[in-house]
């Protein structure tokens, strides 16, 4: 099962692409929605339309959102099937729970209150269709629980047994996998994200009309309360990631090692704020990893393990081990694996044989070394090793802009506060030109996430090479242009029809 | 029955008041089609689920491919 690399990388392509356009739609709706449904509360309270025009402006914009982004998760499953049906086997039992609920929850919740939500204005009471904006923000929500729950599984698995009869994982603590701290932080940081997303965009159009010095009234609305809630979800963001960076740390440590571009531990260890990588630097040589770089003290220590003083081990020490701070080398873990797939070939084998006791004795051998099992399948130490290049500028590019949209959010609603945001106009162009920007640090969250973990598809357990399918290599690269131009002009039409809305103004709701 | 009229009515004033919203169901619809129709059935085969009629055999066919270089 040890596929042509072309083929993987194509598999690995497409999956990327799928996942990366897909969450070009979702972050929108996370926090649009709350930001729609906190409108609606003020308008509920006040009694003033001019909220509920307001709100139903952002409403119709959701809905493009929603209405081009839905489905685009399908394709992923469809991969899960050809591309990658050796693994959606093997996991099958962790991920039909999650996303079976998933399914459910977003049909029922979200499709059964967005009616009322969209259609309601008249037929229902001001406080039942305020009570379905906020449950269409809340199921919105829930739905990205679930997948963030199966994606932390993939992170750090638990609450699973390998059956060596079936080759499935099988869910035996299902409170263990959605209470998973991998997947907790996930979520929350996912979530939060998405908040600080739909704020700059609303911030970003609303400085638009006021650059234009039109729909002032509403602009400036929209700007307070985008602002407020980007503010505080920001601070959330940053408690959030904080969290994800320490279970990182624990359980993902090459992962860690590589959003920093740290090849050799140390005590003490800074962040690097900023940073240049040598594209020479080479694993096991001695060369300095950066040209140049400006470092934190201290912080990473801090970040990872909550202690000043810490360890951090970097990239060499994970791959060759060190004895001084007991880490494993990925040798001895390789060892340990090839140990477990002996053990798994000798008990299929006694099975079929039908010597119950040897199969016995097998299988105890291989829960003794199945931890490391997907390290069996590596074919050298370095393999282990993620790109660094990749997960560490993405890593500072989201952190960095994270930082930004803190700064964007206090400054705009200081000025929005004391009414002087439209003479502001470095501000208003800022904070439009900041809405590309909040895409881009989502999709580098999800490139940290999904690269750094490399070579795995279940952490330590199987690695990409064995998830694959054994399928031709020219059919995925046909698949993957086919999406690329699918994909390509969805987000044109969107955003062709979100400029008109936005351009038609709140006046024509 | 006061009820299901009234959710009728919500549902159907709704799409008939649409404006935006034809535009979006259409290229909803016209989406769906190419996922589910289009590429789902010619290019996304569910591959164990094609080449296998049972569990069993898509279990022994997985073991083999994790054993493999070990026989």
């Amino acid at each position: 099962m040890e596929h042509a690399t072309e083929l993987i990388d194509w598999s690995r392509a497409q999956f990327a692409l799928t996942a990366l356009y897909h969450w070009l739609f979702v972050p929108l709706t996370l926090g649009l929605t709350f930001i729609i449904a906190i409108m609606e509360t003020i308008y509920v309270k006040t009694g003033d339309v001019w909220w509920k025009k307001t709100t139903q402006f952002w409403m119709t914009i959701l809905a493009i959102n929603f209405a081009i982004g839905l489905a685009t998760g399908i394709i992923m499953e469809f991969e899960f099937g050809t591309n990658w049906s050796n693994y959606s086997w093997i996991v099958g039992d962790i991920f039909g729970a999650p996303l079976a609920i998933e399914g459910l929850m977003a049909f029922f919740m979200e499709s059964t209150f967005f009616a009322v939500m969209f259609f309601g204005w008249d037929k229902v009471s001001k406080k039942m269709h305020l009570t379905s904006t906020w449950l269409v923000a809340i199921g919105s929500n829930l739905s990205a629980l679930w997948i963030l729950v199966a994606n932390g599984w993939m992170q750090h698995p638990v609450g699973m047994t390998f059956n060596p009869d079936t080759a499935r994982n099988e869910m035996h603590d299902f409170a263990a996998v959605f209470f998973n701290p991998n997947a907790v932080s996930k979520f929350l940081h996912t979530i939060s994200s998405g908040y600080v997303l739909a704020s700059v965009f609303v911030i970003g159009i609303s400085a638009w009309y006021l650059i234009k010095r039109r729909e002032v009234r509403f602009a400036k609305r929209s700007i307070i309360v985008a602002a407020s809630f980007g503010l505080i979800t920001s601070l959330f963001m940053l408690t959030s990631g904080d969290e994800s960076a320490f279970e990182v740390a624990q359980n993902q440590p090459m992962k860690l090692a590589a959003m920093e571009g740290l090849y050799r531990g140390e005590e003490r260890a800074g962040i690097i704020a900023i940073g240049l990588l040598d594209k020479e630097k080479e694993l096991g040589d001695e060369k300095e990893p950066f040209l140049f770089s400006l470092e934190i003290p201290n912080a990473l220590s801090f970040l990872g393990y909550h202690s000043l003083n810490a360890f951090v081990p970097g990239i060499h020490d994970l791959v060759y081990g060190n004895e001084k701070h007991h880490i494993m080398s990925i040798s001895d873990k390789m060892q340990e694996g090839k140990l477990a797939v002996s053990a798994l070939t000798a008990y299929k084998t006694y099975k079929k044989e039908g010597k119950e006791a040897k199969a016995k004795e097998a299988l105890k051998d291989f829960r003794a070394h199945e931890k490391y099992m997907g390290y069996g399948y590596l074919k050298k130490p370095e393999d282990a090793v993620p790109n660094v290049a990749l997960t560490f500028y993405s890593f500072h590019t989201m952190v960095g802009l994270g930082t930004w949209f803190l700064i964007l959010f206090i400054l705009v609603l200081y000025f929005a506060m004391i009414n002087e945001i439209e003479k502001k106009r470095w501000l208003l162009y800022a904070a439009l030109w900041s809405i590309p920007l909040a895409y881009v640090a989502q999709e580098c969250g999800w490139i940290v996430a999904e690269v750094g973990r490399q070579p795995w598809a279940i952490q330590d357990l199987l690695p990409v090479g064995m998830a694959a399918s054994n399928v031709a290599s020219s059919s995925v690269m046909i698949t993957f242009w086919l999406f690329a131009v699918l994909f390509t002009g969805l987000l044109i039409a969107e955003v062709k029809i979100m400029l008109t809305q936005i351009k038609n103004g709140p006046e024509a709701h | 029955m006061h009820l299901l009229n009234e959710i009728y009515h919500l549902y159907y004033d709704g799409f008939k008041s649409m404006k935006i919203g034809k535009k979006l169901w259409l290229l909803i619809a016209i989406k769906l089609f190419i996922l589910f129709v289009i590429v789902k059935w010619i290019f996304f085969p569910n591959i164990l689920k094609t080449k296998f009629d049972t569990d069993a055999q898509r279990s022994t066919y997985i073991l083999e491919q994790l054993t493999k270089n070990k026989e």
